[in-house]
């Protein structure tokens, strides 16, 4: 099918972007990668009057990685994942990224535009969670910081006001002590996740976890924290597999829903899986 | 375009494997049908429309691309890449080659987004294992071959691209 008619702006700098989307209102779309905004559209599920192009916005797309990783809304996928500096920092974000859809998505998809979606069942805003990274967003008032643990509201729903621009993400550069994984069931490879999960453990040097986020996603409106699961680790060793198999039991508690992919029944017993595999994955350490 | 809010048609200006190309676009025209419908080019094949099937790859500015998910607009003054700009002459690109010879496809519907897909993986890793191919191509569906021949037929360009065997 083909997308309902709309004005376009292809705007230069992030001053214009948020100009835009505060004059116009709901009925602005912010255009980034486009690889989820598009495909609503040619399907007119979404049939917005303007798009907002943020594509040619000079220094948007910033890849850092100083004491804490830092990026650009327009960072393309592709290029995030093969960032050696990115790789070393934030690992957790590489590994997440290489189960976002397929690398011709990538190659267009964006960081923000991915986590401004929040499709429930996405990677990046779950990894996010997991890593207790921030966004800064730009309104007409100016910057603000939404940590990511107050983002993911619902569906398809941010913290993010109609006329706010997200430009930036952040992550915390991993310390020696940090233990990442991510592990998901999908259809097919690049599929959206039925049921996944990500987790970042730090653990002392006797390897006793000291602080664990577990983040599940395909599951619930948004990525959400498995607070039992993370009560279930701290304190004890990762290396204990009986604290890991008690953290992975807490999804079994999830209230979720079933659909025409797979029942409730499975996508909690598929969210315990991937958290078990997701702990051991971090308890092996070559996935830091 | 900058600056300005556009409602209606408008020139888009592209470079079309080496040719400088023109004609008019409204925002909503996808490149895809840019492509075939205004400057005839009819090599990029439109399959699902809503960027799972990866009929419509092409390259932009030498990224791949899903050209039924980017506007015409957004291509504006970019470098776009199909699949008739793949064979230098009358003969056959070294992809398309092995594609013909290892049989890697039937009714040929979505070859140019595969051939397109493959070249770029080639460009990046001129020696890709066949798990690499597969999580390269898991993008592109065929519902002809089985996916076992245009493996095959990759590796096998990949081969003479690096100068050995010929495909």
């Amino acid at each position: 099918m083909k997308p309902a008619s709309f004005r376009y702006a292809a705007v230069e700098t992030v001053d214009e972007a948020v100009a835009l989307l505060a004059e116009h209102g709901d009925e602005a779309k912010v255009l980034a990668g486009g690889q989820s905004l598009v495909p609503l559209m040619n399907l007119r599920l979404a049939e917005p009057g303007l798009l907002v192009d943020v594509n040619r916005v000079a220094g948007l797309d910033g890849i850092a990685a100083n004491g804490v990783v830092e990026l650009g809304a327009t960072a393309r996928q592709a290029d995030v994942e093969r960032s050696p500096a990115v790789a070393a920092a934030a690992p957790l974000v590489v590994r997440g990224l290489q189960r976002v859809a397929y690398p011709t998505v990538r190659a267009r998809g964006t960081i923000g535009g991915s986590i401004a979606h929040a499709d429930p069942a996405a990677e990046l805003p779950a990894v996010l969670l997991a890593l207790g990274g921030e966004v800064v967003a730009r309104g007409p008032g100016g910057e603000r910081t939404i940590a990511a643990d107050d983002l993911f509201r619902g569906y398809f729903t941010t913290a993010l006001a109609p006329d706010e621009l997200l430009v930036r993400v952040r992550v915390p550069a991993a310390a020696p002590g940090l233990r990442v994984g991510l592990d998901e069931v999908a259809r097919k490879q690049g599929d959206f996740a039925l049921a996944g999960a990500a987790v970042a453990v730090e653990v002392d040097e006797a390897g006793t976890c000291r602080s664990a986020r577990v983040a599940v996603f395909g599951v619930a409106d948004r990525p959400i924290r498995l607070a039992a699961a993370e009560q279930a680790l701290v304190g004890r060793p990762l290396a204990d597999a009986a604290a890991r198999d008690e953290a992975a039991a807490a999804a079994l508690a999830l209230d979720t829903r079933g659909d025409g992919h797979a029942s409730a029944e499975y996508r909690r017993e598929a969210a315990a899986a991937m958290v078990r595999r997701a702990l051991a994955q971090a308890t092996d350490g070559g996935a830091r | 375009m900058s600056g300005r809010i556009l409602d209606g048609e408008t020139v888009v200006r592209l470079v079309v494997n080496g040719e400088e190309r023109r004609a008019i676009a409204e925002p909503r025209l996808l490149l895809s049908d840019f492509l075939r419908h205004e400057l005839g080019l009819t090599g990029t094949h439109v399959g699902c429309e809503q960027g799972v099937c990866g009929a419509c790859t092409v390259r932009v500015d030498g990224r791949p691309v899903r050209s039924c998910l980017l506007f015409a607009v957004q291509a504006d003054g970019c470098r776009v890449e199909t699949v008739e700009g793949l064979a230098p002459g009358e003969e056959l690109h070294p992809l398309q080659r092995a594609f013909q010879r290892h049989h890697a496809l039937q009714c040929g519907y979505c070859t140019s987004g595969f051939l397109l897909a493959s070249l770029d993986l080639l460009e990046r890793e001129p020696d890709p294992d066949e798990a690499t191919i597969r999580a390269h191509l898991a993008g592109n569906v065929c519902r002809c071959t089985g996916y076992q021949t245009i493996v095959a037929a990759v590796v096998a360009a990949a081969a003479e691209l690096r100068g050995e065997a010929r495909a």
